[in-house]
């Protein structure tokens, strides 16, 4: 079965889900990466405000490919979310609920996450041709000069994602292998 | 003495770039269709339903397969009675991969490694010369994604370390990966021969087509029972557990020093893209 969600999410859809659970989410996502991420972390130590507001939002962690003339965006799959670890914490303890990558992340970002109710959602890595088609609005909103690391708002529709690691810590990454381990 | 020109080398290097980022190889197509029909875990057959589709999508949408449509690495196989003309080498590949990513929407990845500023047009690429008998000019292109390439390693094991040491390795190298790299993967090792050597040979391994065993028969059982071993590790299709973790394993050799057993693994993401011409 497939349950919808969508960005924003109230906690009560987050609390609802369980690592393994194929989604579809529907909403808005800020989109971030390495350089981005290093970037906030370093206005949050000088004091500077973010440009955006991460209370209750979502990042796709995603550096998308040049639109072509007419398009709304390239290819957008996701890229590994451990490189992220070291700045992630900090952004949960800012409201940040749902984070969109792919493979493992660390135990105290997984600790961070428990803490702040927060879900980790993985989409399928390399699918990022299928992932354009549910992107239906896209626009620059932070860090231009970053280029394809800038920080994009989406606007999506149905984009297919499963739960990868849940707001109580169950961890899909753990538990799928150990089941299937011979 | 043929004479090619570097325009020409230019052309090529620019459409073997876009290709290899749209079109998969039927090889790495029909590995994934198996898979998906073998896979026992109900998220993993629905992983491989997704790459399988994505294909479809990129097709249809002209979108490249993936967003990271990497760095540019550039094999020449030159024939040594071959002349070029018109310029330098490899600033015509540089000029190839420079077109090809504008005229082929493809991510501008490259950037400098310490102050980490881009170069705004995925130059340069990393070029592999080869010289050849002969007078035709052999070009590939295998645009590499980091989230596979970073989970490469190497080491110098000791001789008394033996096949147990390079199947230990392997093994280790791909389980610390999980989902990083994108499974099902393709994971290419070079034994023998030097460092550097043992690198190259393990990135040319994935230029085989995929699935394709070594012709050496001692060699093609080595690499069935490091395959066995991965898909044994229950890691599976984007790390969520199955039986599909690695579609191929390919093993190239190169005679090596009575003191050393290097052993180097380039591990693939299913997205396994190469593109060939011969000149």
């Amino acid at each position: 079965m497939i349950k919808k969600i969508t960005s924003p999410a109230s906690e009560e859809q987050l609390l609802s889900l369980n690592a393994g659970d194929i989604v579809q989410l529907t909403g808005i996502l800020l989109t971030g990466r390495d350089a981005a991420h290093k970037r906030m972390v370093e206005y949050l130590d000088h004091g500077i405000p973010l440009p955006f507001d991460l209370n209750n939002q979502g990042i796709y962690y995603t550096g998308p490919c040049p639109a072509r003339p007419g398009r709304i965006i390239g290819s957008c799959g996701p890229t590994t979310g451990s490189r992220m670890d070291s700045y992630t914490p900090r952004l949960l303890n800012l409201g940040l609920k749902i984070m969109i990558g792919k493979g493992q992340r660390s135990p105290e970002v997984i600790q961070a996450m428990i803490r702040n109710k927060a879900v980790y959602l993985a989409a399928a890595g390399g699918a990022g041709a299928l992932i354009a088609r549910c992107i239906k609005k896209a626009k620059v909103l932070a860090f231009e000069d970053l280029g394809p690391e800038a920080v994009y708002r989406l606007e999506v529709e149905n984009l297919p994602l499963i739960v990868a690691i849940d707001s109580r810590g169950n961890n899909l990454h753990e538990l799928g292998p150990a089941r299937y381990k011979i | 003495m043929r004479e090619i020109n570097t325009s020409v080398i230019a052309q090529t290097v620019e459409q073997l770039y876009i290709q290899a980022c749209y079109h998969i190889g039927e090889d790495v197509k029909n590995l994934l269709d198996k898979a998906r029909k073998t896979e026992e875990s109900p998220v993993g057959k629905w992983i491989l339903q997704q790459l399988l589709d994505n294909i479809d999508a990129s097709h249809r949408e002209q979108l490249p397969l993936c967003q990271d449509t990497g760095m540019a690495v550039v094999f020449i196989e030159l024939g040594q009675d071959v002349h070029i003309t018109g310029g330098s080498l490899t600033e015509a590949v540089n000029e190839g991969v420079r077109r090809g990513c504008r005229k082929g929407y493809l991510r501008k990845s490259v950037l400098s490694p310490l102050k980490r500023e881009n170069t705004g047009d995925n130059t340069p690429a990393v070029l592999h010369l080869e010289l050849t008998e002969g007078n035709r000019v052999k070009i590939t292109v295998s645009p590499k994604g980091f989230g596979s390439e970073n989970m490469s390693r190497l080491a110098m094991l000791k001789p008394a370390d033996g096949i147990e040491g390079i199947k230990n390795f392997v093994l280790d190298t791909v389980v610390r990966a999980g989902a990083n790299p994108c499974p099902p993967i393709i994971v290419g090792i070079g034994i023998g021969g030097t460092m550097e050597k043992a690198a190259f040979l393990a990135k040319k391994a994935l230029l085989r087509e995929a699935g394709r065993p070594n012709p050496d028969p001692d060699t093609a059982g080595l690499e069935r029972e490091i395959l066995h071993n991965i898909n044994a590790t229950g890691i599976g299709p984007q790390g969520m557990g199955g039986r599909n973790t690695a579609l191929a394993v390919h093993i190239d050799t190169f005679p090596t020093h009575l003191a050393g057993l290097p052993v180097a693994v380039n591990i693939q993401c299913h997205a396994a893209r190469h593109a060939q011409k011969v000149i």
